[in-house]
């Protein structure tokens, strides 16, 4: 039933590519709730993200995009609902919650980066120490994917000798390191100064063609509207609508979305 | 005596007696720091703990050794607990007061420097899939740690002097030992300037340390550290006096 009004409801028939709708989604929530206290913060969340699908989360401040992103990967644990990644069910279980981090990567507002250790120290811990890599085998592919996002040259840095667009990529680099499925972004650009918010943007547009899972949360509606398949909008804890970019951008249905569009492009 | 004799000085500064009472007061200050680091580390893990029983006898610890005065624990170990029954030598009586004294000290200190790191640190270390041990060890101990390094520093002054108290409960320290060469010999300003000097030296001599050490600790964050470190909340220090 939740799989059908889903379906219906999430226009993913209107979305470019439809990756095989048989397989396991990569991300499939039902009925999720999220308090704070009396405070609602996820209320009723049906959501199911296919494999390789890219999908834009916007909507007004504090309507729940973050709280939504960071029960992916249980930094924030919900309260009710199921929500199944890759298959895996997100319950209390240690090994289920391991599974699910492992198969996602995390980029944040604010980066994060951790500030004592170099770039490259920064992208081999995570495969050196939950993986048991090499310290070279780690160092090749931290340089690896130092390169896709284009600072190699940087890697003996310390995170705070770097611009925040630098940062940004380097934490996008630090999550590939952990080869994810998925990525969640969470309001990536929102930091930086404007010169510095294309040069994460592009980065993340070739991460997309490479076929990842993505979620990200923007407020980049050119981006939105080049990479993403489908445009989730929320509002006051709820997905009020989901479309591709082309109709929810021209042919937005609520009137709710229709006033945040006019808010943001203007 | 109307007049203060340098050369008395200079030569109580260089007493043997003298000197091995600084080395008792080295001993006492490093024990104290060691012993203190170890127990206020517990105690502080215990106050994060979610478990409110833990965290309110952590709480109840820290309360009741930082409210009162440390010359009080000593005193009361020394000369109180063996009308129950319990006695140690004077130098365990001294040791167990300043442990327990400062380890309700660095317990707030430790508290604090893990407080100050980011809740985004740690999220960030869970999504890499980081265990709970690396993430402590390699992301939230080192950086606590750096924060923790002045008000460590300033505590570690303080209870430098403070270990004079211990005097009171007859163990041979630098104070109490400048103490007994004064009744001795009654030069009260000769003396105690040569005990001042020692304990303005040992002061100087841990600052210089504390300083190399914020710059071994702080080289990563050199330069424009924007955002990420430098941001981290003054950890407030705690440099009450005891006494
Ligand atoms: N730890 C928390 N404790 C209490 N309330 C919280 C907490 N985290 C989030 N909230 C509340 O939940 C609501 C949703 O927060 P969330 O961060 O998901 O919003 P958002 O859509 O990401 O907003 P923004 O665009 O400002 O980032 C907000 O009203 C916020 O105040
Ligand atoms: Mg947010």
């Amino acid at each position: 039933m939740s799989e059908m009004s889903m379906n219906t409801a999430g226009g993913v028939e209107g979305a470019t590519a439809q990756p095989q709708l048989r397989e396991v989604p990569a991300v499939r929530m039902e009925a999720v709730y999220k308090h704070y206290g009396d405070f609602t913060a996820l209320n009723e969340v049906d959501l199911k993200v296919a494999k390789g699908e890219k999908i834009v989360v916007c909507g007004p401040s504090g309507s729940g995009k973050s709280t939504l992103i960071r029960c992916i990967n249980h930094i924030e644990k919900h309260d009710e609902g199921l929500i199944y990644v890759n298959g895996i069910e997100l319950d209390n279980q240690r090994k289920n919650i391991d599974a699910v981090r492992r198969d996602t990567g995390m980029v944040f507002q604010s980066f994060n980066l951790f500030p004592h250790m170099t770039v490259l120290e920064n992208c081999t811990l995570a495969p050196m120490t939950a993986n048991g890599m090499s310290e070279a085998e780690a160092k090749d592919l931290a340089m690896h994917f130092l390169t896709k996002v284009r600072i190699p040259d940087q890697a003996e840095k310390f995170p705070g000798q770097l611009s925040g667009g630098q940062q940004q990529r380097v934490a996008i680099a630090r999550a590939l390191c952990m080869r994810p499925k998925i990525m969640l972004f969470d309001e990536p650009t929102s930091a930086l100064d404007p010169e510095m918010v294309k040069e994460v943007l592009e980065t993340m547009k070739k991460l997309a063609e490479e076929g990842i899972t993505m979620l990200c949360v923007t407020h980049e509606m050119g981006f939105a509207r080049e990479v993403a398949d489908r445009i989730v909008f929320m509002n006051e804890g709820k997905v009020v609508e989901q479309a591709a970019p082309q109709e929810f951008f021209s042919n937005p249905k609520s009137e709710r979305a229709r006033t945040f569009l006019d808010q943001i492009i203007h | 005596m109307s007049h203060f004799s340098p050369t008395a000085a200079v030569n109580y500064f260089f007493n043997y007696f003298l000197m091995k009472g600084v080395l008792v007061t080295i001993g006492l200050t490093v024990a104290a720091v060691v012993g203190g680091l170890i127990l206020g580390m517990g105690i502080a893990l215990l106050r994060m703990s979610s478990n409110p029983v833990l965290s309110g006898a952590a709480r109840l610890y820290i309360w009741f050794f930082r409210g009162t005065p440390l010359l009080i624990q000593l005193v009361v170990i020394y000369s109180g607990l063996p009308q129950l029954g319990i006695k140690f030598s004077v130098i365990t009586c001294a040791l167990v007061g300043l442990i327990l004294n400062e380890a309700a000290y660095l317990a707030e200190i430790v508290r604090s420097g893990f407080m100050a790191v980011s809740a985004g640190q740690r999220e960030a270390a869970w999504a890499l899939s980081l265990s709970p041990w690396v993430t402590f060890r390699r992301v939230t101990l080192p950086q606590a740690f750096r924060l923790m390094i002045p008000p460590l520093g300033n505590s570690i002054n303080s209870l430098l002097k403070a270990t004079s108290l211990a005097s009171v409960i007859s163990v041979e320290e630098l104070m109490r030992r400048s103490d007994m060469l004064m009744q001795e010999h009654f030069q009260i300003l000769e003396v105690y300037a040569a005990a001042t000097a020692y304990y303005l030296i040992l002061t100087s001599v841990w600052d210089a340390i504390q300083r190399r050490l914020e710059k071994h600790f702080g080289r990563s964050s050199a330069a424009k550290s924007r955002r990420v470190v430098a941001r981290a909340p003054v950890v407030q220090a705690s440099v009450e006096a005891r006494a």
